[in-house]
C-alpha cells in the first residue's frame, strides 16, 4: 500500500460521491433534448438532494429500526462499491477486500435491505415493489456475475484491478466473448438501475413502478440517501462497463502522472455513455413486468454464451 | 482410560478420543436420567438439556483441538462376540464432531427453553431420544468398521424418527414419520450393500481393510452408486428428497434444527468417507454424475422453497437446495482429483466443508427461530404471520443474521462458501477434456442462479414473518423468546458471524481434512495478511470480509454523522403514505402466495399446480392454489402401486388353510431332495 494508492482511493470515493448525481443530471438533460423538451438544469439532482436533506423525515407509525437503517446501509454499500471498482486507478488499497463476486454480493446485499425495508411498513405498493425488485434481482444478479466471469476467464482472475490491467494491455482486437458480455451487461444495467425498458425512473403510475414503489414510504433525509445511492449505483455500473469494455485511460500503480489524465478520460467516457443511455431510453418503450424475466433471461444466456465462446475459441 | 489404544501410550493421560467418548457416555447417561424424570418438565428442561448443551460445548472444544492431531483408534469390546466396535478419530471425523458439538450446544440451550407441557411424548422420554440421537451422530462419524457404522446409523435414524413423531397423535405427523422411516431404511440398504462391495470378499468389515482393497473400476463404480443412493436418501438429493419437506415441519423445532443442521451432514460425511477415503481412486464420470444430481437438487430445492407457504417447509426445501450445492461441490472435487489436479480439488473440497459448517449454523438458527415464532404465535403458516419484528424484536434481529447468511450475502458464512465454490469453477478451465470445460460455465451460471433465488426466498421468509403489519390480531401480543432460547440463538448467531468474518482462521481447520482426503490443502497461500482470503494468488482473487464489513459500517456511520451535522435529525411519525389510498389493511400486503407468484409463473413446468380461480360472479370469491411435486405423481405413486400389486401377488400364496401350507412344505421337501441328490 503506497501513499499514492491511498490518495487515489480517497480521490475515487470523493469523486464518485460528488459526480454521481451529475451523471444522473446529464442523462436527464440528454433525454430531454432528444425528446424535444426543455431540460432541467444540469445541477438539478444536487438541488433535489439538498431540498430533501433539509426536509424533516416523516416515518410511518409502526416502521421498525430496519426501515430507518436501510437507507444508510444501502448508501454505505454503494459507496463501497464505487470504492472497489477501478475507475481512475488500479492501485487501490481497498480493492483486494472484494473481487468481482463480492461486488455482485455487495449489490445483492443492498437489494435485500431495500426490499426488506419496503416490506416493513406493510403497504400494498411497498410489498409489490419488493417482490418485483427481487424478481429482477434474481435474474440480473447471475447475469452480471456471468458478464464479470467472461472477463475473468480472459484475465484468469476475479480481482477487478487485475481484470482492468489485463484488458487495458491487450492489443486492439475484439474478443468475441466480450462482445456477448457487453450486450448482456447493457441489458442487465438497464434492469438494475431501473431504466426504460424495465422500469421508468420518471413514472408516476404506481402500478408500473418498481424502484419508486420500493421507496414510496421514504421522505426527507432517508429518501435523499436512497436517491443518492441510486445515482451511485448508476455511476458504479457505468464504471464497471467502462472498466471492462473501455479500460483505456485508467492509471496504474507504476505511472502516477496518468492519474491526472485519468480524470478527464473518465469524464469524457461517462458523458458519452450517459448520452448513449439517453438515446437507448428514448428509443425504447417500457415493457410489461412479465416480459422482464424474458429480457433478463436473454441477458443471462448471452453472458453464458460469451463464456462458452471464450472456451471454444481458445480450445 | 475408557478405551484401550494401540501403541504405547501413557495410560494416565487422556487422549482426544477418550474425551469424545466421555461426552458420548455423558449424553447417554443424561438420556437415561430422563427416563427417571419422565414427566418432571422443570428438571428435564433446566438440568438435563443444559447439561447436554454443556457436553456439546466440550465436544466442540475437544474436536477443535483434535483436527490437527494424527488419527487415533480405539476398539470397544461391546457388540457381538468377535465383532467389536472399532472407532477412529481422524481429521475428517474431528471436523464433523466440531459441527455436531458446536451446533448441538446452541440447539440444546434453545431446547431447554423450548419444550413445554403438552400432548405427545413426555419430556423425559424426549430427553432420552434427543441425547441418544446426539450420541449416535457422534458415533457415526467415529465408526471405523461397517458393523459399528450401521448400528449407529440405524440408532440415529430410529431416535430421530421418535423425535419427529413427538406429537404422535396427529395423523399428518404419523404419516410424515412413516415416510421418513421408510426412506431412511431404503437408504440404509444401499449403504449396507456398498460396504458389502467394499470389503471385496475378504469378510473383514473394518474400514482399514476396505481402504487396503484395490477394487476394479466396475466394482468401485458399483460401490459408488450404492453409496450415492444410500447417503443421498439421507441427505435428500432429488428424487429421494420427499421425506424432508414432510419430516421437518412435523418435528419439534430444535429437532428440525438438529436434523437439518447436523444429521444431513452425517450423510455428507458418509459420502466423503466412502468416495475419498475408502474408494481412493475416483473416476471422472462420478464427478459428472454428482455435479448433475447436485445442480438438479439445488435448483429444484430453491424453486420449491420460493413458493412454500409453511415456514418450516420453506426451510426444508432450502436445505434440499444446500445439499444440492454440497453435492455439486463434491462432484467438482471428484472431477478434479480424477484428473490429478489436487490443488483445485482441495479448493472445491474446502468450499464444500465450509458450506457444511455455515449451513449447519445458519439453518439451525433459522429453524430454532421458527420454533420461537411457533411458540409465540402458534402459527406455522406464513399467511397468518407478519409484523413480528415489533413484538419479538430479539428473535427477528437474530433471525435476520441467519437469513442473510442463508441468502449467501457478504459478509456472512454462506457467501464465503459460495465464493470459494465459484472460484473453483472459474479456475476449472484447464481440465483435459474440452467437453467438460464447456460444461463448467453452464454449471457456474446455474450455481449463481441458485444463489440469487435463495436470496429471493429468504427475503420472502423474513419479510412475510417479521415485517409488515400483523395479519392476525393475536400477533400483537406475541412474546419474545425466553432466556434459554436467547442463549441458544446467540451462540448460533455467534457461529454464523465468526464463519463470515474469519474465513482464513476457519480454513486452517479445514486444511488437515483436505490434505488427508485429496492430498492437498490451501495451506499457507490462504493467509496473505491474516485478513484476506486468498485461495490461489492475490492477483487472481481475494476477499476480506472484515475489511468489507468495516467499509460498509464506516460509510454507514459517516453518512449518519454527516447528515446530522450538516442538516438535522428531525423525525415525525405519521400514518403510512401508500400513495394516499385511505383504505389500507393488513390483508392488502403481499402474502406468501403472492410473493411466490412470479416464481410459480416463471418455473411453471417444475410444479404440479392445481388452481381454483374465482369468477366475477361469485358471491364469496375463493382462490385456492396447491403446488405439488411431480415426483410424487410420476415416481412414488406408480412405485407404491407396483409394490402393492406385487404384494397382492405374493399374497395369493397365503390361502389360510393348513392343507395348502402342508402342500408347500411337501413340494419344498421334494425340490430340496432333488437338488441334494444331484
Amino acid at each position: 500500500m503506497t501513499w499514492l494508492g491511498v490518495f487515489s482511493q480517497l480521490l475515487e470515493i470523493v469523486m464518485a460521491l460528488l459526480l454521481a448525481p451529475l451523471l444522473g443530471g446529464w442523462i436527464n438533460q440528454c433525454r430531454a433534448w432528444l425528446q424535444n423538451k426543455s431540460a432541467p438544469g444540469l445541477l438539478q439532482p444536487y438541488r433535489m438532494l439538498h431540498k430533501l436533506f433539509n426536509k424533516e423525515s416523516v416515518l410511518a407509525e409502526h416502521a421498525s429500526p430496519l426501515f430507518r437503517g436501510a437507507p444508510y446501509i444501502v448508501f454505505g454499500c454503494m459507496a463501497l462499491a464505487c470504492a472497489i471498482i477501478p475507475t481512475l486507478s488500479t492501485d487501490l488499497p481497498l480493492s483486494p477486500a472484494a473481487d468481482a463476486i463480492a461486488l455482485v454480493g455487495l449489490f445483492a446485499f443492498a437489494r435485500v435491505f431495500v426490499s426488506l425495508a419496503a416490506m416493513d411498513v406493510g403497504t400494498s405498493f411497498g410489498t409489490l415493489g419488493a417482490r418485483r425488485e427481487m424478481l429482477i434481482g434474481f435474474l440480473a444478479e447471475p447475469a452480471l456475475l456471468m458478464v464479470l466471469f467472461s472477463a475473468s476467464l480472459i484475465s484468469k482472475s476475479t480481482s477487478l484491478t487485475t481484470i482492468v490491467e489485463t484488458l487495458a494491455h491487450r492489443e486492439l482486437t475484439i474478443y468475441p466473448s466480450l462482445a456477448f458480455a457487453g450486450v448482456a451487461f447493457t441489458m442487465v444495467s438497464l434492469a438494475e438501475n431501473a431504466r426504460v425498458p424495465v422500469d421508468n425512473p420518471t413514472t408516476h403510475l404506481e402500478l408500473t413502478m418498481i424502484h419508486e414503489a420500493l421507496i414510496l414510504e421514504y421522505s426527507g433525509r432517508h429518501l435523499a440517501l436512497l436517491e443518492w445511492a441510486a445515482h451511485l449505483k448508476l455511476f458504479a455500473y457505468s464504471c464497471i462497463g467502462l472498466a471492462l469494455f473501455f479500460p483505456w485511460g485508467i492509471a496504474e500503480a507504476q505511472a502516477p502522472v496518468t492519474l491526472l489524465l485519468a480524470i478527464p478520460a473518465l469524464l469524457l467516457k461517462l458523458a458519452i455513455g450517459g448520452g448513449l443511455l439517453a438515446v437507448l431510453e428514448t428509443l425504447s418503450a417500457k415493457m410489461r413486468i412479465f416480459r422482464v424475466p424474458e429480457f433478463l433471461a436473454t441477458a443471462f444466456l448471452l453472458a453464458v454464451i460469451g463464456m462458452l465462446v471464450h472456451i471454444l475459441v481458445r480450445a | 482410560m475408557i478405551a484401550p489404544h494401540g501403541g504405547a501410550v501413557d495410560p494416565t493421560r487422556w487422549l482426544h478420543l477418550d474425551w469424545i467418548l466421555l461426552v458420548i457416555v455423558a449424553w447417554l447417561l443424561i438420556g437415561v436420567a430422563g427416563v427417571f424424570a419422565l414427566r418432571r418438565l422443570t428438571l428435564v428442561a433446566r438440568v438435563l438439556f443444559p447439561a447436554g448443551g454443556a457436553f456439546g460445548l466440550l465436544l466442540f472444544g475437544v474436536a477443535l483441538n483434535s483436527v490437527w492431531s494424527s488419527p487415533a483408534v480405539a476398539v470397544l469390546p461391546i457388540g457381538l462376540p468377535s465383532l467389536p466396535f472399532h472407532f477412529r478419530l481422524d481429521s475428517l471425523s474431528a471436523f464433523f464432531l466440531l459441527i455436531i458439538g458446536g451446533v448441538s450446544a446452541g440447539v440444546s440451550a434453545f431446547a431447554a427453553g423450548y419444550f413445554r407441557k403438552g400432548e405427545g411424548t413426555p419430556p423425559g422420554l424426549l430427553a432420552l431420544e434427543y441425547h441418544v440421537f446426539l450420541a449416535s451422530m457422534a458415533l457415526v462419524v467415529l465408526a471405523d468398521d461397517a458393523y459399528a457404522f450401521m448400528v449407529m446409523w440405524e440408532t440415529m435414524a430410529l431416535s430421530s424418527f421418535f423425535l419427529v413423531t413427538a406429537n404422535h397423535r396427529i395423523v399428518e405427523i404419523q404419516r410424515a414419520g412413516y415416510l421418513y422411516l421408510l426412506v431412511a431404511h431404503i437408504g440404509a440398504i444401499g449403504i449396507l450393500l456398498c460396504f458389502g462391495v467394499l470389503q471385496a470378499n475378504t469378510g473383514d468389515y473394518t474400514f482399514a481393510n476396505m481402504r487396503a482393497q484395490a477394487l476394479s473400476p466396475f466394482w468401485a463404480s458399483v460401490a459408488f452408486l450404492l453409496a450415492l443412493f444410500g447417503f443421498g436418501a439421507k441427505a435428500g438429493i432429488v428424487p429421494l428428497h420427499v421425506w424432508l419437506p414432510e419430516a421437518h415441519p412435523a418435528a419439534p423445532s430444535p429437532v428440525s434444527a438438529l436434523m437439518s443442521g447436523v444429521m444431513l451432514k452425517t450423510a455428507i460425511y458418509g459420502v466423503l468417507r466412502v468416495f475419498f477415503d475408502l474408494l481412493h481412486t475416483p473416476l471422472w464420470w462420478w464427478g459428472l454424475l454428482l455435479l448433475a444430481i447436485g445442480l438438479a437438487t439445488a435448483l429444484f430445492g430453491v424453486v420449491f422453497a420460493a413458493v412454500q407457504v409453511d415456514m418450516k417447509r420453506l426451510l426444508a426445501y432450502s436445505s434440499i437446495e444446500n445439499i444440492g450445492l454440497l453435492f455439486a461441490g463434491i462432484g467438482l472435487t471428484v472431477l478434479f482429483s480424477a484428473y490429478g489436479m489436487q490443488p483445485m480439488a482441495a479448493l472445491a473440497l474446502t468450499a464444500v466443508l465450509y458450506h457444511v459448517a455455515s449451513h449447519a449454523f445458519f439453518k439451525s438458527l433459522l429453524f430454532v427461530g421458527t420454533g420461537a415464532v411457533l411458540h409465540a404465535t402458534g402459527e406455522r403458516n406464513l399467511g397468518k404471520l407478519g409484523g413480528l419484528i415489533r413484538s419479538m424484536p430479539w428473535v427477528a434481529w437474530v433471525t435476520l443474521v441467519g437469513v442473510l447468511a442463508s441468502a449467501g450475502l457478504p459478509p456472512l458464512g454462506g457467501f464465503v462458501s459460495e465464493w470459494l465454490l465459484l472460484q473453483s469453477f472459474l479456475f476449472a478451465p484447464g481440465l483435459p477434456s474440452s467437453v467438460l470445460d464447456m460444461l463448467i460455465p453452464v454449471v457456474a451460471a446455474l450455481i449463481a442462479l441458485v444463489g440469487a433465488l435463495a436470496g429471493y426466498t429468504m427475503v420472502k421468509f423474513f419479510g412475510v414473518i417479521f415485517l409488515g403489519q400483523p395479519r392476525e390480531e393475536k400477533l400483537v401480543q406475541a412474546r419474545d423468546a425466553g432466556g434459554w432460547e436467547r442463549l441458544g440463538m446467540a451462540w448460533l448467531v455467534g457461529g454464523c458471524l465468526a464463519l463470515g468474518l474469519f474465513p482464513v482462521q476457519f480454513i486452517a481447520l479445514i486444511d488437515p481434512v483436505t490434505t488427508a482426503l485429496v492430498g492437498a490443502g490451501l495451506g499457507e497461500t490462504v493467509d496473505d495478511s491474516g485478513w484476506l482470503l486468498v485461495p490461489v494468488a492475490i492477483e487472481r482473487s481475494s476477499y476480506g470480509p472484515a475489511i468489507f464489513l468495516l467499509g460498509v459500517a464506516a460509510s454507514f456511520a459517516l453518512a449518519f454523522l454527516l447528515v446530522r451535522v450538516l442538516y438535522h435529525g428531525r423525525l415525525r411519525r405519521a400514518a403510512p403514505w401508500d400513495c394516499g389510498y385511505p383504505w389500507q389493511n393488513a390483508r392488502m400486503q403481499d402474502t406468501a402466495e403472492g410473493f411466490g407468484q412470479p416464481i410459480r409463473q416463471i418455473f411453471e413446468p417444475f410444479f404440479r399446480m392445481e388452481r381454483e380461480l374465482p369468477t366475477p360472479f361469485d358471491a364469496e370469491p375463493r382462490y385456492r392454489v396447491s403446488v405439488g411435486d411431480h415426483f410424487w405423481r410420476w415416481l412414488y405413486l406408480p412405485l407404491a402401486r407396483a409394490i402393492e400389486r406385487l404384494a397382492s401377488l405374493i399374497g395369493l400364496l397365503q390361502q389360510g388353510r393348513i392343507s395348502v401350507y402342508l402342500l408347500y412344505s411337501f413340494v419344498t421337501l421334494i425340490a430340496v431332495l432333488v437338488v441334494v441328490k444331484q
